[in-house]
């Protein structure tokens, strides 16, 4: 007796201390009192880190008692890999960057993340929202800029050889044909970065799009499949053609994405199907060649309106282990990562290589070639479709794998596709998915 | 790790004296000194074997579990890419372990006979066994790049076109079996050095002195009395083969494609994506099928020794 009521005792007090606390809270201005250290885990890429770094400083300038330490993690399997493991366990940092869309979906956002407000989101361009938010509760404010999946070229051996811009698949196997025949690597894949791949299978997807503009609702749903859809499908037979007609690098087996960005940006070879975010490292790395790229969206069978895939960018969001003063200071973070002010830090950190999901954001006049030529995609609504990961939450973590094989003729291109279809089930029988 | 669990195989794989039986009766030891390991054990090694069964059973995201029956197991067996790898951890098993045999008691044949420099000799044969097996990988992907690697330039010195060892698919498996062999020869062939160096000298010189050459002598006495060694060495490479991961992820991460996928290789990129569940059945069959080889193996070979 004795014992339970010292408890209910103790239990009262806390309960007073605690509304105590409460009402302290509600009248304190919501300025975290003292200096403030959160973490900030970012992908180990030169550009990345230099540009995340410039952000962390522009934003401790400003806000003297909040200081950011950025740790770094790989990128792709590795990163999902270490996000995924230290979310589960409660020990990530107090704010990540990581992948919109369906990678985002992944990492069970309502258990895992921290929603955000108006407060923080309210720059944001509304495009962007759908690729970080649950229903209606966003999670994560944009970093970077939008990027195109197409094919960087290298401009002066298109004007020697006196090519022009390809808008069927014809026209670039064609093209290519050309480029071989004079002596040259008429297309570069750099496969021991496996991801690089699977370019043709996903910057396909606006071609598909346009082709059936509910595709990928029917493919959420179950109702349509890669080997079996003739758009879809063309993806991987574009891939298995590039490989049968020997229009690869010799070395496409052991290049890297530095070696393929090298091969382009110096005229080593001459089209690298490529997310544009590249022209950032080929503007680190070869500043002289870097107006030498430009690029085109991945043409599909007919001329048409040649529309692009593009990507969100990523976003950067709040971790739910993270709590008290170092959220308000998350939260203050965000904010700032949504700016204009952020914007042009991130454009003199690095290179801006194409438009901002923040509101009021503009880009410099002397942009690279390569996002001169990607921006007026983004002009028209027709012109610009969103990739697969961003419209389904499905996507097959083996593709890149299944591409590698197909591109290396190892697989052909049917049964690629139907091996991704498997790979497939298994991702949307993970996340619960009806119809599945 | 690999080296770990390697030192703690050899243990019971070593022939035990005659007439040194362990006493069992009248340990010298309380129950409670035997408790404390063992509970430790349990929490540690029982438990996650046993949590690990039923997650097998599971589709798993960490953050919640819907209970499947055998639906991993049936999907491990039917996706040609899983079972792919299944195949070619066989495959490297059996290359590395036979390669190893061999060679390790070639090289211990030669490193036992009385030639130059036998003690540096030893050294060298033994080094690569120290070095990381990450440190390897990565060395020899530069070698053996197809146009740039020193391999393949200096076979173009003589006129030859080397092999895309890594990146074509006939090659690629092969090829990380051979530097698997390169770096864990030097292990076999100590073994086969203290297998050789146990054999009574009595029975090299009653062969001499019955006028037979260096291949009796081989065939008669050296094969047939480093039994031991041989058991030990298959029962080891056999082991590391099956389970082997680190040199395969930092030379090929089972590629191009899936050709050079083996069990650990495939179970490691199902954890990736995030299929806990499926990753943890291919856990238990790699566990069912090491045990399912090694302890009939060890059975049947040891057996054979006692005789």
């Amino acid at each position: 007796m004795h014992a339970r009521k010292t408890r209910r005792a103790l239990i009262a007090g806390g309960a007073f201390a605690a509304t105590i606390a409460l009402a302290l809270a509600g009248c304190t201005p919501a300025a975290p009192s003292g200096p403030v250290e959160i973490s900030w885990l970012v992908i180990s890429n030169d550009n990345e880190v230099g540009t995340s770094q410039a952000l962390a400083d522009a934003f401790t300038a400003a806000n003297p008692d909040i200081t950011i330490n950025i740790e770094t993690r790989p990128a792709g399997g590795d990163g999902d890999n270490i996000i995924k493991t230290r979310l589960a366990t409660g020990e990530m940092t107090d704010v990540f960057t990581y992948n919109s869309g369906s990678l985002f979906q992944a990492l069970a956002p309502e258990k895992n993340l921290v929603p955000l407000t108006e407060a923080e989101t309210g720059n944001v361009v509304e495009t962007f929202l759908p690729g970080v938010s649950v229903g209606d509760t966003v999670y994560g404010v944009p970093m970077g800029t939008a990027m195109g999946g197409g094919v960087l070229y290298n401009i002066p051996i298109y004007e020697e050889l006196g090519l022009s811009v390809p808008k069927t698949w014809d026209d670039f196997i064609s093209n290519s044909e050309a480029i071989k025949a004079a002596g040259k690597t008429a297309i570069i894949q750099t496969y021991k970065d496996t991801w690089t791949s699977q370019l043709f299978v996903l910057g396909d997807f606006a071609n598909v799009l346009a082709s059936e503009p509910s595709w990928a609702d029917k493919y959420t749903a179950n109702e349509v499949k890669y080997a079996t859809d003739d758009a879809a499908r063309a993806g991987f037979e574009h891939l298995q053609e590039a490989f049968d007609k020997g229009l690869l690098n010799a070395d496409f087996g052991s290049a890297t994405l530095d070696d393929g960005l090298r091969m382009v940006a110096t005229g080593e070879g001459a089209q690298y199907p490529m997310l544009t975010f590249a022209i950032g490292n080929i503007a680190g790395t070869y500043p002289d060649n870097v107006n030498d790229v430009g690029f085109f969206a991945l043409p599909g069978e007919s001329a048409g309106e040649n529309p692009l895939t593009t990507w969100l960018s990523d976003g950067v969001y709040i971790a739910a282990t993270t709590e008290g003063a170092k959220l308000e200071a998350a939260k203050k973070f965000l904010a700032y990562i949504a700016s204009v002010e952020s914007c042009e830090v991130q454009t003199s950190a690095s290179v801006a290589t194409g438009p901002y999901f923040v509101k009021g954001c503009t880009l410099p006049d002397d942009v690279p070639q390569g996002v001169k030529d990607l921006l007026p995609y983004f002009a028209t609504a027709t012109s610009a479709y969103p990739a697969l990961e961003f419209l389904s939450p499905i996507k097959g973590p083996a593709l890149e794998q299944i591409t590698v094989a197909v591109g290396s003729g190892i697989t052909s291109a049917a049964d690629g596709a139907a091996q991704y279809d498997v790979d497939v089930e298994k991702q949307a029988q993970q996340l619960g998915l009806p119809g599945w | 790790m690999t080296s770990l669990v390697e030192n703690n195989a050899i243990a019971p794989n070593e022939p035990t004296p005659k007439g040194s039986k362990p006493r069992r009766s009248g340990s010298s030891y309380p129950f409670w000194f035997f408790l404390i390991p063992g509970i430790i054990f349990a929490v540690l090694f029982f438990a996650p074997t046993f949590a690990s069964f039923y997650f097998s059973l599971t589709r798993w995201t960490l953050f919640t579990t819907t209970f499947i029956g055998f639906d991993n197991f049936a999907l491990f067996f039917r996706e040609p890419n899983l079972f792919q790898g299944l195949i070619n951890t066989g495959i490297y098993a059996t290359v590395t372990s036979g390669l190893k045999v061999v060679l390790g008691m070639g090289l211990a044949v030669l490193l036992t006979s009385q030639i130059v420099a036998r003690g540096w000799l030893r050294s060298v044969v033994f080094f690569p066994v120290l070095v990381s097996t990450i440190g390897v990988g990565i060395t020899f992907s530069v070698l053996m790049h197809p146009i740039d690697g020193l391999i393949n330039q200096t076979l173009a010195f003589f006129g030859i076109q080397g092999p895309f060892w890594l990146t074509d698919p006939a090659w690629a498996l092969l090829s990380v079996a051979l530097v698997d062999v390169w770096k864990g020869v030097g292990l076999a062939t100590v073994i086969y050095i203290a297998g050789i160096a146990s054999i009574p000298q009595d029975y090299f010189e009653a062969a001499r002195v019955d006028g037979a050459g260096p291949w009796s002598v081989f065939r008669s006495i050296i094969v047939p009395l480093a039994r031991p060694a041989t058991v030990t060495v298959i029962i080891l490479s056999l082991i590391g083969g099956l389970r082997s991961f680190d040199l395969i992820w930092s030379m090929t991460r089972g590629g191009p494609g899936f050709v050079s996928d083996v069990i650990a290789s495939v179970i490691y990129k199902q954890y990736q994506a995030g299929f806990y569940g499926l990753s943890t059945a291919g856990n238990v069959i790699l566990f069912l099928l090491v045990t399912a080889i090694i302890l009939p193996l060890s059975w049947f070979l040891n057996r054979k020794v006692a005789d």
